[in-house]
Protein backbone atom coordinates (compact mmCIF):
# COMPACT_ATOMS: atom_id res chain seq x y z
CA UNK A 1 0.00 0.00 0.00
CA UNK A 2 0.99 3.18 -1.28
CA UNK A 3 1.58 6.18 1.52
CA UNK A 4 -1.02 8.51 1.69
CA UNK A 5 -0.55 12.38 0.05
CA UNK A 6 -0.97 13.91 3.61
CA UNK A 7 -1.90 12.29 6.77
CA UNK A 8 -2.25 13.80 9.83
CA UNK A 9 -1.69 11.66 12.83
CA UNK A 10 -2.57 12.75 16.21
CA UNK A 11 -1.65 16.25 15.98
CA UNK A 12 -2.09 18.28 19.37
CA UNK A 13 -1.25 22.09 19.73
CA UNK A 14 -1.05 23.45 22.72
CA UNK A 15 -0.12 27.10 23.67
CA UNK A 16 0.99 28.49 26.87
CA UNK A 17 -0.65 31.77 27.77
CA UNK A 18 1.06 33.66 30.79
CA UNK A 19 -1.58 35.08 33.03
CA UNK A 20 0.26 38.29 33.43
CA UNK A 21 1.61 37.19 37.44
CA UNK A 22 4.97 38.04 37.97
CA UNK A 23 7.38 34.48 37.36
CA UNK A 24 4.60 32.48 35.33
CA UNK A 25 1.97 33.01 37.97
CA UNK A 26 -1.35 32.13 36.48
CA UNK A 27 0.39 30.28 33.81
CA UNK A 28 -1.93 27.91 31.51
CA UNK A 29 -2.33 26.03 28.53
CA UNK A 30 -4.80 26.72 25.94
CA UNK A 31 -5.14 22.80 23.69
CA UNK A 32 -6.32 24.09 20.51
CA UNK A 33 -5.95 21.02 19.08
CA UNK A 34 -6.26 17.63 20.84
CA UNK A 35 -5.55 14.38 18.77
CA UNK A 36 -6.49 14.50 15.49
CA UNK A 37 -6.20 12.52 12.66
CA UNK A 38 -6.72 12.15 9.00
CA UNK A 39 -5.90 11.47 6.03
CA UNK A 40 -6.21 13.54 2.38
CA UNK A 41 -5.75 11.50 -0.56
CA UNK A 42 -4.77 12.43 -4.14
CA UNK A 43 -7.50 14.39 -5.92
CA UNK A 44 -9.57 14.45 -2.94
CA UNK A 45 -11.29 17.42 -1.40
CA UNK A 46 -11.78 16.89 2.25
CA UNK A 47 -13.49 19.68 4.37
CA UNK A 48 -12.93 20.43 7.93
CA UNK A 49 -15.86 22.97 9.74
CA UNK A 50 -16.53 23.78 13.13
CA UNK A 51 -17.20 27.01 15.09
CA UNK A 52 -14.81 30.11 15.92
CA UNK A 53 -11.78 28.42 17.83
CA UNK A 54 -12.41 24.75 17.61
CA UNK A 55 -8.76 24.56 16.30
CA UNK A 56 -9.35 24.26 12.29
CA UNK A 57 -7.27 26.65 10.90
CA UNK A 58 -4.67 26.28 13.84
CA UNK A 59 -4.34 22.39 12.27
CA UNK A 60 -4.03 23.98 8.69
CA UNK A 61 -0.95 26.41 9.79
CA UNK A 62 0.90 23.06 11.11
CA UNK A 63 0.62 21.41 7.94
CA UNK A 64 1.57 25.15 6.56
CA UNK A 65 4.60 24.56 9.39
CA UNK A 66 3.62 28.03 10.40
CA UNK A 67 2.53 26.58 13.47
CA UNK A 68 4.86 24.06 15.24
CA UNK A 69 2.40 20.68 16.38
CA UNK A 70 3.21 20.08 20.35
CA UNK A 71 2.51 16.34 19.57
CA UNK A 72 1.74 13.83 16.62
CA UNK A 73 3.07 13.56 13.26
CA UNK A 74 2.53 15.39 9.72
CA UNK A 75 3.24 13.17 6.81
CA UNK A 76 3.38 13.80 2.96
CA UNK A 77 3.71 11.11 1.00
CA UNK A 78 5.21 9.09 3.82
CA UNK A 79 8.16 11.68 5.07
CA UNK A 80 7.70 13.70 7.99
CA UNK A 81 6.63 17.23 7.47
CA UNK A 82 6.74 18.13 11.00
CA UNK A 83 9.31 18.01 13.91
CA UNK A 84 12.49 16.26 13.04
CA UNK A 85 13.67 15.30 9.63
CA UNK A 86 11.03 17.88 8.34
CA UNK A 87 11.69 19.95 5.36
CA UNK A 88 12.85 23.58 5.07
CA UNK A 89 10.18 25.50 3.72
CA UNK A 90 11.37 25.57 0.34
CA UNK A 91 10.67 22.06 -0.23
CA UNK A 92 7.70 22.23 1.63
CA UNK A 93 6.45 25.03 -0.38
CA UNK A 94 6.55 22.85 -3.49
CA UNK A 95 4.07 20.44 -1.59
CA UNK A 96 1.88 22.81 -0.16
CA UNK A 97 0.33 26.13 -0.18
CA UNK A 98 -2.53 28.07 0.91
CA UNK A 99 -5.17 30.37 -0.06
CA UNK A 100 -6.38 32.99 2.29
CA UNK A 101 -9.56 33.82 3.18
CA UNK A 102 -9.71 37.63 3.02
CA UNK A 103 -8.72 38.78 -1.01
CA UNK A 104 -7.63 42.34 0.70
CA UNK A 105 -5.16 41.02 3.02
CA UNK A 106 -3.48 38.66 1.27
CA UNK A 107 -2.12 40.35 -1.67
CA UNK A 108 1.33 42.66 -0.87
CA UNK A 109 -0.61 46.31 -1.79
CA UNK A 110 2.95 47.22 -3.26
CA UNK A 111 3.85 44.58 -5.69
CA UNK A 112 2.36 43.82 -8.84
CA UNK A 113 0.64 40.70 -9.97
CA UNK A 114 3.71 40.30 -12.35
CA UNK A 115 6.13 40.26 -9.33
CA UNK A 116 3.89 38.66 -6.81
CA UNK A 117 3.81 35.53 -8.86
CA UNK A 118 7.32 36.00 -10.78
CA UNK A 119 9.31 36.13 -6.77
CA UNK A 120 8.66 32.72 -5.70
CA UNK A 121 9.44 31.12 -8.81
CA UNK A 122 12.87 32.98 -8.72
CA UNK A 123 13.08 32.25 -5.23
CA UNK A 124 12.58 28.44 -6.40
CA UNK A 125 15.34 28.65 -8.90
CA UNK A 126 14.06 29.24 -12.24
CA UNK A 127 15.29 32.21 -13.52
CA UNK A 128 14.93 32.55 -16.94
CA UNK A 129 13.14 35.45 -17.98
CA UNK A 130 11.06 33.48 -20.91
CA UNK A 131 10.21 30.28 -18.48
CA UNK A 132 8.43 32.99 -15.73
CA UNK A 133 6.76 35.11 -18.19
CA UNK A 134 5.06 31.79 -19.80
CA UNK A 135 4.23 30.44 -16.43
CA UNK A 136 2.73 33.50 -14.91
CA UNK A 137 0.56 33.88 -18.41
CA UNK A 138 -0.43 30.27 -18.20
CA UNK A 139 -1.56 30.65 -14.26
CA UNK A 140 -3.15 33.58 -15.18
CA UNK A 141 -5.25 31.84 -17.99
CA UNK A 142 -5.69 28.65 -15.69
CA UNK A 143 -7.50 31.73 -13.05
CA UNK A 144 -9.46 33.65 -15.79
CA UNK A 145 -6.78 36.38 -15.93
CA UNK A 146 -5.34 38.25 -19.11
CA UNK A 147 -1.65 38.23 -19.37
CA UNK A 148 -2.38 42.28 -20.03
CA UNK A 149 -3.58 42.43 -16.22
CA UNK A 150 -0.30 41.17 -14.67
CA UNK A 151 1.16 44.75 -15.22
CA UNK A 152 -1.81 46.25 -12.32
CA UNK A 153 -1.34 46.44 -8.64
CA UNK A 154 -3.99 45.01 -6.18
CA UNK A 155 -5.92 48.01 -5.97
CA UNK A 156 -7.03 47.90 -9.68
CA UNK A 157 -8.94 44.41 -8.93
CA UNK A 158 -12.11 43.69 -7.51
CA UNK A 159 -12.18 41.47 -4.57
CA UNK A 160 -13.30 38.32 -6.58
CA UNK A 161 -10.35 39.21 -9.21
CA UNK A 162 -8.10 39.21 -6.07
CA UNK A 163 -9.13 35.81 -5.00
CA UNK A 164 -8.31 34.56 -8.25
CA UNK A 165 -5.05 36.56 -7.76
CA UNK A 166 -4.08 34.48 -4.66
CA UNK A 167 -5.35 31.54 -6.02
CA UNK A 168 -2.40 31.85 -8.85
CA UNK A 169 0.20 32.80 -6.58
CA UNK A 170 -0.84 29.36 -4.11
CA UNK A 171 -0.57 27.64 -7.44
CA UNK A 172 2.36 29.05 -9.19
CA UNK A 173 4.96 26.14 -7.68
CA UNK A 174 2.98 23.70 -8.58
CA UNK A 175 1.85 22.13 -4.92
CA UNK A 176 -0.28 19.40 -5.05
CA UNK A 177 -2.29 20.17 -1.69
CA UNK A 178 -3.74 22.87 -1.37
CA UNK A 179 -5.35 24.32 1.98
CA UNK A 180 -8.56 26.65 1.21
CA UNK A 181 -8.96 28.63 4.58
CA UNK A 182 -12.64 29.89 3.73
CA UNK A 183 -11.97 30.95 0.37
CA UNK A 184 -15.29 32.59 -0.66
CA UNK A 185 -16.33 33.91 2.51
CA UNK A 186 -15.11 37.21 1.83
CA UNK A 187 -16.94 37.56 -1.54
CA UNK A 188 -19.62 38.83 -2.86
CA UNK A 189 -22.66 35.94 -2.98
CA UNK A 190 -22.65 36.53 -6.66
CA UNK A 191 -18.72 35.89 -6.88
CA UNK A 192 -18.89 33.00 -4.81
CA UNK A 193 -20.17 30.20 -7.57
CA UNK A 194 -17.81 31.62 -10.01
CA UNK A 195 -14.52 31.23 -7.23
CA UNK A 196 -15.81 27.71 -6.26
CA UNK A 197 -16.15 26.61 -9.88
CA UNK A 198 -12.96 27.77 -10.52
CA UNK A 199 -11.81 25.88 -7.82
CA UNK A 200 -13.00 23.03 -9.09
CA UNK A 201 -12.24 22.73 -12.39
CA UNK A 202 -8.66 23.64 -11.03
CA UNK A 203 -8.61 20.40 -8.92
CA UNK A 204 -9.64 18.64 -11.94
CA UNK A 205 -7.46 20.33 -14.73
CA UNK A 206 -4.32 20.29 -12.26
CA UNK A 207 -5.20 16.99 -9.75
CA UNK A 208 -5.37 19.08 -6.70
CA UNK A 209 -6.29 18.02 -3.43
CA UNK A 210 -8.11 20.41 -1.12
CA UNK A 211 -8.03 20.79 2.51
CA UNK A 212 -10.80 23.24 2.98
CA UNK A 213 -11.31 25.44 5.86
CA UNK A 214 -14.90 26.29 6.74
CA UNK A 215 -17.73 27.38 8.54
CA UNK A 216 -19.83 28.05 5.38
CA UNK A 217 -21.71 24.63 5.27
CA UNK A 218 -23.30 25.44 1.29
CA UNK A 219 -19.89 25.83 0.44
CA UNK A 220 -18.68 22.57 1.98
CA UNK A 221 -21.48 20.51 0.81
CA UNK A 222 -20.58 21.75 -2.85
CA UNK A 223 -17.18 20.85 -2.80
CA UNK A 224 -15.74 18.66 -0.93
CA UNK A 225 -16.32 14.62 -0.86
CA UNK A 226 -15.19 14.41 3.07
CA UNK A 227 -16.29 16.14 6.14
CA UNK A 228 -14.82 16.15 9.07
CA UNK A 229 -16.10 18.19 12.03
CA UNK A 230 -14.51 19.56 14.68
CA UNK A 231 -15.38 20.79 18.00
CA UNK A 232 -12.80 21.51 21.00
CA UNK A 233 -9.93 20.77 19.03
CA UNK A 234 -11.66 17.23 18.73
CA UNK A 235 -12.68 15.98 15.40
CA UNK A 236 -16.42 15.07 16.68
CA UNK A 237 -17.79 13.56 13.42
CA UNK A 238 -16.15 12.39 10.22
CA UNK A 239 -17.51 11.31 6.87
CA UNK A 240 -18.48 11.04 2.77
CA UNK A 241 -20.51 14.58 2.35
CA UNK A 242 -23.79 12.54 1.96
CA UNK A 243 -23.73 10.66 5.01
CA UNK A 244 -22.81 14.10 7.32
CA UNK A 245 -25.22 16.26 5.34
CA UNK A 246 -28.32 13.82 5.34
CA UNK A 247 -27.64 11.73 8.46
CA UNK A 248 -25.34 13.61 10.91
CA UNK A 249 -24.77 11.38 14.23
CA UNK A 250 -23.73 13.97 16.76
CA UNK A 251 -25.68 16.57 17.71
CA UNK A 252 -22.89 19.25 17.57
CA UNK A 253 -22.83 18.09 13.50
CA UNK A 254 -26.84 18.07 13.56
CA UNK A 255 -26.77 21.55 15.10
CA UNK A 256 -24.46 23.29 12.85
CA UNK A 257 -26.61 21.77 9.83
CA UNK A 258 -29.48 22.58 10.83
CA UNK A 259 -28.52 26.39 11.17
CA UNK A 260 -27.99 26.68 7.51
CA UNK A 261 -30.49 28.92 6.34
CA UNK A 262 -33.50 27.47 4.39
CA UNK A 263 -35.86 30.15 2.70
CA UNK A 264 -38.24 27.21 1.88
CA UNK A 265 -38.44 27.63 6.17
CA UNK A 266 -38.46 30.85 6.25
CA UNK A 267 -41.57 30.57 3.95
CA UNK A 268 -42.82 28.10 6.30
CA UNK A 269 -43.55 30.87 9.02
CA UNK A 270 -39.86 29.54 10.51
CA UNK A 271 -41.04 25.75 11.00
CA UNK A 272 -38.29 23.64 10.08
CA UNK A 273 -39.32 20.27 9.32
CA UNK A 274 -36.81 17.22 10.80
CA UNK A 275 -34.80 16.31 8.18
CA UNK A 276 -31.98 14.20 9.44
CA UNK A 277 -32.65 10.17 9.36
CA UNK A 278 -32.31 8.76 12.65
CA UNK A 279 -28.70 7.02 13.21
CA UNK A 280 -28.39 3.91 15.58
CA UNK A 281 -25.83 4.36 17.91
CA UNK A 282 -23.89 1.38 19.37
CA UNK A 283 -25.73 -0.04 22.24
CA UNK A 284 -24.86 1.81 26.01
CA UNK A 285 -23.10 4.32 24.04
CA UNK A 286 -23.79 8.44 24.51
CA UNK A 287 -22.47 11.33 23.22
CA UNK A 288 -20.14 13.22 25.14
CA UNK A 289 -21.26 16.76 24.60
CA UNK A 290 -24.18 18.76 26.00
CA UNK A 291 -25.84 20.95 23.91
CA UNK A 292 -25.40 25.12 24.56
CA UNK A 293 -22.17 23.99 26.83
CA UNK A 294 -18.63 26.36 25.93
CA UNK A 295 -15.95 24.04 26.03
CA UNK A 296 -13.13 24.64 28.06
CA UNK A 297 -10.07 25.16 25.95
CA UNK A 298 -7.83 25.37 29.45
CA UNK A 299 -8.09 21.84 30.16
CA UNK A 300 -7.24 18.58 28.68
CA UNK A 301 -10.87 17.33 26.89
CA UNK A 302 -12.06 14.06 28.81
CA UNK A 303 -11.47 10.59 27.00
CA UNK A 304 -13.51 9.80 24.01
CA UNK A 305 -13.08 7.71 21.41
CA UNK A 306 -13.87 7.67 17.96
CA UNK A 307 -16.31 5.00 16.86
CA UNK A 308 -17.67 4.13 13.22
CA UNK A 309 -21.11 3.70 12.82
CA UNK A 310 -21.39 3.12 9.04
CA UNK A 311 -18.69 2.71 6.10
CA UNK A 312 -16.27 5.57 6.69
CA UNK A 313 -18.57 7.53 8.85
CA UNK A 314 -17.22 8.17 12.77
CA UNK A 315 -18.47 9.88 15.46
CA UNK A 316 -17.20 10.67 18.99
CA UNK A 317 -18.35 9.31 21.66
CA UNK A 318 -18.06 8.95 25.41
CA UNK A 319 -15.63 5.83 26.88
CA UNK A 320 -17.65 3.57 28.54
CA UNK B 1 -3.68 61.58 -2.07
CA UNK B 2 -4.87 64.91 -1.06
CA UNK B 3 -2.06 67.56 0.74
CA UNK B 4 -3.15 70.43 2.97
CA UNK B 5 -1.55 73.91 3.16
CA UNK B 6 0.40 72.77 6.40
CA UNK B 7 2.54 70.44 3.90
CA UNK B 8 3.25 72.89 1.65
CA UNK B 9 4.25 75.55 3.47
CA UNK B 10 5.93 72.83 5.58
CA UNK B 11 7.88 72.06 1.99
CA UNK B 12 8.28 75.26 1.50
CA UNK B 13 10.13 76.26 4.24
CA UNK B 14 11.78 72.57 3.98
CA UNK B 15 13.04 73.54 0.44
CA UNK B 16 14.32 77.06 1.35
CA UNK B 17 16.84 75.46 3.85
CA UNK B 18 17.92 72.73 1.66
CA UNK B 19 18.20 75.35 -1.09
CA UNK B 20 20.30 77.85 1.10
CA UNK B 21 22.64 75.15 2.19
CA UNK B 22 23.22 73.68 -1.14
CA UNK B 23 24.07 77.21 -2.55
CA UNK B 24 25.68 78.58 -0.18
CA UNK B 25 29.01 79.09 -2.09
CA UNK B 26 27.28 81.23 -4.82
CA UNK B 27 24.68 83.10 -3.26
CA UNK B 28 26.40 84.03 0.07
CA UNK B 29 28.30 87.56 -0.44
CA UNK B 30 30.89 87.04 1.89
CA UNK B 31 33.15 84.32 3.20
CA UNK B 32 31.29 83.01 6.87
CA UNK B 33 34.77 82.49 8.42
CA UNK B 34 37.52 84.51 6.21
CA UNK B 35 35.61 87.94 5.53
CA UNK B 36 36.08 89.40 9.55
CA UNK B 37 36.88 93.07 9.51
CA UNK B 38 37.11 94.46 12.97
CA UNK B 39 35.91 97.66 11.09
CA UNK B 40 32.82 96.45 10.57
CA UNK B 41 31.77 94.77 13.67
CA UNK B 42 28.32 94.97 15.36
CA UNK B 43 27.13 97.22 12.32
CA UNK B 44 22.60 96.52 11.94
CA UNK B 45 21.22 95.31 8.63
CA UNK B 46 21.97 97.37 5.94
CA UNK B 47 21.69 96.95 1.58
CA UNK B 48 25.66 95.88 2.32
CA UNK B 49 24.88 93.34 5.59
CA UNK B 50 21.33 92.22 5.16
CA UNK B 51 21.14 90.55 8.63
CA UNK B 52 24.03 93.05 10.37
CA UNK B 53 27.19 92.04 11.13
CA UNK B 54 28.78 90.20 14.65
CA UNK B 55 31.21 91.22 17.46
CA UNK B 56 34.00 89.81 14.05
CA UNK B 57 32.73 91.74 11.40
CA UNK B 58 31.19 88.86 9.77
CA UNK B 59 28.56 89.10 7.67
CA UNK B 60 25.77 87.28 9.46
CA UNK B 61 23.37 86.70 6.67
CA UNK B 62 26.50 84.28 4.73
CA UNK B 63 26.69 82.77 8.07
CA UNK B 64 23.27 81.71 8.61
CA UNK B 65 23.56 80.60 4.81
CA UNK B 66 26.63 78.12 5.01
CA UNK B 67 25.34 77.36 8.93
CA UNK B 68 22.67 75.72 7.14
CA UNK B 69 24.61 73.46 5.55
CA UNK B 70 25.06 72.05 9.37
CA UNK B 71 21.49 71.99 10.27
CA UNK B 72 20.53 69.67 7.35
CA UNK B 73 23.57 67.64 7.61
CA UNK B 74 22.55 67.34 10.77
CA UNK B 75 18.93 66.41 10.88
CA UNK B 76 19.38 63.94 8.01
CA UNK B 77 22.06 62.15 8.71
CA UNK B 78 21.07 61.50 12.62
CA UNK B 79 17.84 60.53 10.99
CA UNK B 80 18.68 58.15 8.57
CA UNK B 81 20.97 56.21 11.84
CA UNK B 82 17.91 56.63 13.91
CA UNK B 83 16.31 54.89 10.98
CA UNK B 84 18.22 52.44 10.43
CA UNK B 85 18.67 51.48 14.14
CA UNK B 86 14.92 51.92 14.93
CA UNK B 87 13.84 49.74 11.74
CA UNK B 88 16.02 47.12 12.30
CA UNK B 89 15.76 46.48 15.73
CA UNK B 90 12.28 47.20 15.59
CA UNK B 91 11.32 45.21 12.97
CA UNK B 92 13.32 41.84 14.08
CA UNK B 93 11.57 42.20 17.70
CA UNK B 94 7.93 42.46 16.43
CA UNK B 95 8.86 39.62 13.44
CA UNK B 96 10.47 37.22 15.53
CA UNK B 97 9.17 38.22 19.04
CA UNK B 98 10.50 35.95 21.89
CA UNK B 99 13.60 37.01 24.04
CA UNK B 100 14.87 39.10 21.58
CA UNK B 101 11.69 41.19 21.41
CA UNK B 102 11.83 41.39 25.54
CA UNK B 103 15.28 42.54 24.86
CA UNK B 104 14.81 45.24 22.42
CA UNK B 105 11.65 46.58 24.45
CA UNK B 106 13.80 47.13 27.66
CA UNK B 107 16.56 48.39 25.35
CA UNK B 108 13.70 51.34 24.31
CA UNK B 109 11.87 51.63 27.30
CA UNK B 110 15.36 52.36 28.63
CA UNK B 111 16.30 54.87 26.37
CA UNK B 112 12.98 56.34 26.71
CA UNK B 113 13.83 57.08 30.46
CA UNK B 114 17.03 58.92 29.71
CA UNK B 115 16.35 62.61 28.62
CA UNK B 116 17.88 62.77 25.46
CA UNK B 117 19.59 65.76 25.07
CA UNK B 118 21.38 64.32 28.54
CA UNK B 119 21.89 60.87 26.91
CA UNK B 120 23.88 63.29 23.61
CA UNK B 121 25.53 65.74 26.09
CA UNK B 122 27.01 62.01 27.67
CA UNK B 123 28.03 60.77 24.31
CA UNK B 124 29.64 64.35 23.26
CA UNK B 125 31.78 64.29 26.37
CA UNK B 126 32.83 60.91 25.79
CA UNK B 127 33.68 61.13 21.49
CA UNK B 128 34.85 65.03 21.88
CA UNK B 129 33.28 68.11 20.22
CA UNK B 130 33.07 68.56 16.29
CA UNK B 131 30.59 67.30 13.75
CA UNK B 132 31.11 63.32 13.20
CA UNK B 133 30.66 62.61 17.20
CA UNK B 134 27.71 65.41 16.85
CA UNK B 135 26.53 63.18 13.76
CA UNK B 136 26.69 60.24 16.13
CA UNK B 137 25.45 61.24 19.75
CA UNK B 138 22.29 62.56 17.58
CA UNK B 139 21.60 59.25 15.64
CA UNK B 140 22.03 57.26 19.02
CA UNK B 141 19.40 59.12 20.82
CA UNK B 142 16.08 59.45 19.03
CA UNK B 143 15.91 56.18 17.44
CA UNK B 144 13.44 54.96 20.32
CA UNK B 145 10.49 55.94 18.77
CA UNK B 146 11.23 54.36 15.09
CA UNK B 147 11.64 51.09 17.16
CA UNK B 148 8.32 51.52 18.42
CA UNK B 149 6.46 52.27 15.61
CA UNK B 150 8.30 49.70 12.59
CA UNK B 151 8.02 47.14 16.18
CA UNK B 152 3.92 47.66 16.36
CA UNK B 153 3.45 47.69 12.56
CA UNK B 154 5.61 44.12 12.03
CA UNK B 155 3.49 43.09 14.25
CA UNK B 156 0.31 44.04 12.77
CA UNK B 157 1.41 43.25 9.07
CA UNK B 158 2.81 39.77 10.13
CA UNK B 159 -0.80 38.78 10.39
CA UNK B 160 -1.70 39.39 6.47
CA UNK B 161 -2.36 37.44 4.53
CA UNK B 162 0.75 38.34 2.24
CA UNK B 163 3.16 37.75 4.96
CA UNK B 164 1.86 34.05 5.89
CA UNK B 165 1.73 33.91 1.94
CA UNK B 166 5.30 34.49 1.87
CA UNK B 167 6.07 31.84 4.51
CA UNK B 168 4.33 29.38 2.74
CA UNK B 169 6.07 30.29 -0.41
CA UNK B 170 9.42 29.57 0.74
CA UNK B 171 10.99 32.87 1.52
CA UNK B 172 13.17 33.22 4.27
CA UNK B 173 12.78 35.84 7.29
CA UNK B 174 14.98 38.21 6.15
CA UNK B 175 13.83 38.48 2.71
CA UNK B 176 10.14 38.35 4.00
CA UNK B 177 11.41 41.53 6.35
CA UNK B 178 12.54 43.18 3.40
CA UNK B 179 10.18 42.68 0.50
CA UNK B 180 7.26 42.71 2.40
CA UNK B 181 6.64 44.30 5.65
CA UNK B 182 9.38 47.13 5.00
CA UNK B 183 7.74 48.56 1.97
CA UNK B 184 4.25 48.73 3.55
CA UNK B 185 5.57 50.39 7.39
CA UNK B 186 7.56 53.46 5.28
CA UNK B 187 4.79 55.73 5.58
CA UNK B 188 4.82 56.14 9.16
CA UNK B 189 8.41 55.50 9.21
CA UNK B 190 9.24 58.75 6.71
CA UNK B 191 7.17 60.57 9.05
CA UNK B 192 9.01 59.95 11.70
CA UNK B 193 12.11 60.75 9.97
CA UNK B 194 10.93 64.12 9.07
CA UNK B 195 9.62 65.32 12.89
CA UNK B 196 13.05 63.95 13.65
CA UNK B 197 15.19 65.96 11.43
CA UNK B 198 13.32 69.20 13.76
CA UNK B 199 14.01 67.79 17.04
CA UNK B 200 17.89 67.00 15.28
CA UNK B 201 18.53 70.58 14.66
CA UNK B 202 17.11 71.75 18.02
CA UNK B 203 19.88 69.47 19.84
CA UNK B 204 21.90 70.79 17.15
CA UNK B 205 21.87 74.00 18.18
CA UNK B 206 21.65 73.00 22.10
CA UNK B 207 24.55 71.00 21.90
CA UNK B 208 26.59 73.67 19.71
CA UNK B 209 24.98 76.58 22.24
CA UNK B 210 27.12 74.60 24.94
CA UNK B 211 30.03 74.99 22.61
CA UNK B 212 29.79 70.91 22.47
CA UNK B 213 28.83 71.02 18.59
CA UNK B 214 30.47 72.87 15.85
CA UNK B 215 33.51 74.23 16.94
CA UNK B 216 34.38 77.89 16.32
CA UNK B 217 35.27 80.01 13.73
CA UNK B 218 32.91 77.87 11.41
CA UNK B 219 29.23 78.68 11.57
CA UNK B 220 26.09 76.61 13.04
CA UNK B 221 23.12 78.53 14.01
CA UNK B 222 23.45 77.37 17.44
CA UNK B 223 27.06 78.13 17.94
CA UNK B 224 26.59 81.56 16.71
CA UNK B 225 23.44 82.02 19.14
CA UNK B 226 26.26 81.26 21.63
CA UNK B 227 28.20 83.68 20.25
CA UNK B 228 25.87 86.63 20.41
CA UNK B 229 24.90 86.06 24.16
CA UNK B 230 26.88 89.02 25.43
CA UNK B 231 26.05 91.32 22.52
CA UNK B 232 22.02 90.52 22.69
CA UNK B 233 21.14 94.00 24.05
CA UNK B 234 24.35 95.73 21.65
CA UNK B 235 23.51 94.04 18.83
CA UNK B 236 20.33 92.05 18.80
CA UNK B 237 20.53 90.88 15.12
CA UNK B 238 22.97 88.74 15.50
CA UNK B 239 21.14 86.74 18.05
CA UNK B 240 17.96 86.95 15.95
CA UNK B 241 18.73 86.10 12.68
CA UNK B 242 19.60 82.86 13.67
CA UNK B 243 16.94 82.04 16.10
CA UNK B 244 14.70 82.48 13.51
CA UNK B 245 16.89 80.39 11.04
CA UNK B 246 15.99 77.48 13.84
CA UNK B 247 12.88 78.59 14.19
CA UNK B 248 11.67 78.91 10.71
CA UNK B 249 13.26 75.48 9.81
CA UNK B 250 12.05 73.28 12.83
CA UNK B 251 8.75 74.58 12.04
CA UNK B 252 9.14 73.53 8.48
CA UNK B 253 10.52 69.99 9.45
CA UNK B 254 7.54 69.61 11.83
CA UNK B 255 5.05 71.00 9.59
CA UNK B 256 6.43 68.50 6.29
CA UNK B 257 5.90 65.51 8.60
CA UNK B 258 2.31 66.61 10.19
CA UNK B 259 1.19 67.08 6.61
CA UNK B 260 2.93 63.88 5.54
CA UNK B 261 1.50 62.23 8.45
CA UNK B 262 -2.20 63.36 7.73
CA UNK B 263 -2.08 62.36 4.17
CA UNK B 264 -0.91 59.13 4.76
CA UNK B 265 -3.10 58.29 7.91
CA UNK B 266 -7.03 57.82 6.79
CA UNK B 267 -8.15 58.26 10.08
CA UNK B 268 -6.32 61.59 11.00
CA UNK B 269 -7.63 62.86 7.92
CA UNK B 270 -11.45 62.13 9.10
CA UNK B 271 -10.98 63.33 12.15
CA UNK B 272 -8.96 66.78 11.49
CA UNK B 273 -10.67 67.78 8.09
Amino acid sequence: MTAPLLQVDNLHVHFPISGGGLLGAGRRTLYAVNGISFELAKGECLSIVGESGCGKSTTALSILGLQAPSEGAIRYRGLPLSGPGAPGRMQRARAVQMVFQDPYASLNPRQSVKTSLAAPLRLHGITAKSEISDRIEVMLANVGLTPEQASRYPHEFSGGQRQRIGIARALILEPEIVVLDEPVSALDVSIRAQIINLLLDLQEKLGLSYLMISHDLSVVEHMSNRVLVMFAGQVVEEGPWQQIFTSPAHPYTRRLIAAIPDPYAAMNRGERPERFTDVALPAGRDFLFEVGTAPDVFAAPAPSELIEIAVDHRVRLALT
Amino acid sequence: MRLGFNFWLGAALTALVIFAGLLAPWIAPFDPVLDADLMNSELPPDATFWFGTDAQGRDVYSRILYGAQISLTVGIVSQVINSLIGITLGMTAGYWGGWWDDLVNGLTNVMLAIPSLIFALAVMAVLGPGLPSLLIALGLTNWSWTCRIARSSTLSLKSQGYVQAAQTLGYGDLRIMFSQILPNMMGPILVMATLGMGSAVLSEAALSFLGLGIQPPFPSWGSMLTDARQLIQLAPWVAIFPGLAIFLSVLGFNLLGDGLRDSLDPHMRTRNP
